[in-house]
């Protein structure tokens, strides 16, 4: 897939996640920890943050990547740059999987 | 003179002396920007910040589902003065890349790319930046 692309579509998803999130946060706002989990280990709302922090982080690869080829021009310095960013993003997405969904470990 | 616009390039004779002996760099911080690319630079700078924010919304999401005490660092650390201010300049990332980002979309579909709305547009990216730190600082204090 063109990463053009993959910009407007995770841009989208994110879109629509963020609006659903602050609403239910202003609506009904999680004011203890039990509330909270509650609603976050949830099925529907564990998967569609988990794909939510999936299109951030796509989102800011692509993102990162054209200001990384924008502004680094040495061709050494720009492969580690953008080889330590996908690392990063990479590990991130990890990160996130195991919060949200192993129950918690 | 805080506006450049070199309208000598064109109107003079092709003097290849005259051409070498000019600038060969604009400094991006005495041209007055159109507010279009006010827009642009913004959406890419707020688009750094949020990336930066990545790990610390991540941290927090962990920390605040590991239990009760833990969710309630989470609630002191988000307390702090300092950490307050971080949330509002995140404040205006957040709202400057959603609306600025939502007006890169529409002109991907071709609506709004003629000047006038195009500037009219760009003011209101840069509007709701504005407009979602003054929310964050209802919220917040």
């Amino acid at each position: 897939m063109k990463s053009w692309l993959l910009q407007r579509f995770t841009a989208v998803y994110m879109a629509l996640f963020f609006v659903y999130f602050i609403a239910a946060l202003l609506i009904a706002p999680s004011e203890s920890y039990e509330e909270w989990q509650v609603w976050m280990r949830s099925t529907p709302m564990a998967l569609a943050t988990t794909l939510f922090f999936f299109a951030l982080l796509g989102h800011a690869w692509v993102g990162l990547r054209d200001v990384f080829l924008d502004y680094i021009k040495p061709f050494v310095l720009r492969l580690v740059l953008l080889n330590l960013l996908a690392i990063g993003m990479i590990v991130m997405a990890l990160w996130v999987v195991r919060i949200l969904l192993t129950g918690g470990a | 003179m805080d506006y450049y616009r070199d309208t000598t390039l064109l109107s003079e004779p092709m003097d290849n002396k005259k051409i070498v002996s000019r600038p060969v760099y604009l400094n991006l911080l005495k041209i007055r920007q159109p507010i279009t690319a006010l827009a642009s630079i913004g959406h890419r700078i707020s688009g750094v910040l949020l990336f930066i924010a990545i790990p610390l919304m991540i941290w927090t999401l962990d920390t605040s589902l590991q239990g009760p005490q833990q969710y309630q660092q989470v609630v002191t650390l988000y307390d702090q003065p300092l950490m307050k201010l971080l949330l509002l300049l995140l404040a205006w990332a957040g709202a400057h890349h959603f609306f600025a980002g939502i007006r890169f979309l529409f002109i991907d579909i071709d609506w709004g790319v003629d000047l006038v709305t195009a500037r009219r547009t760009a003011g209101m990216a840069i509007g709701c930046g504005v407009v979602g730190v003054v929310i964050a600082l209802i919220v917040i204090l």
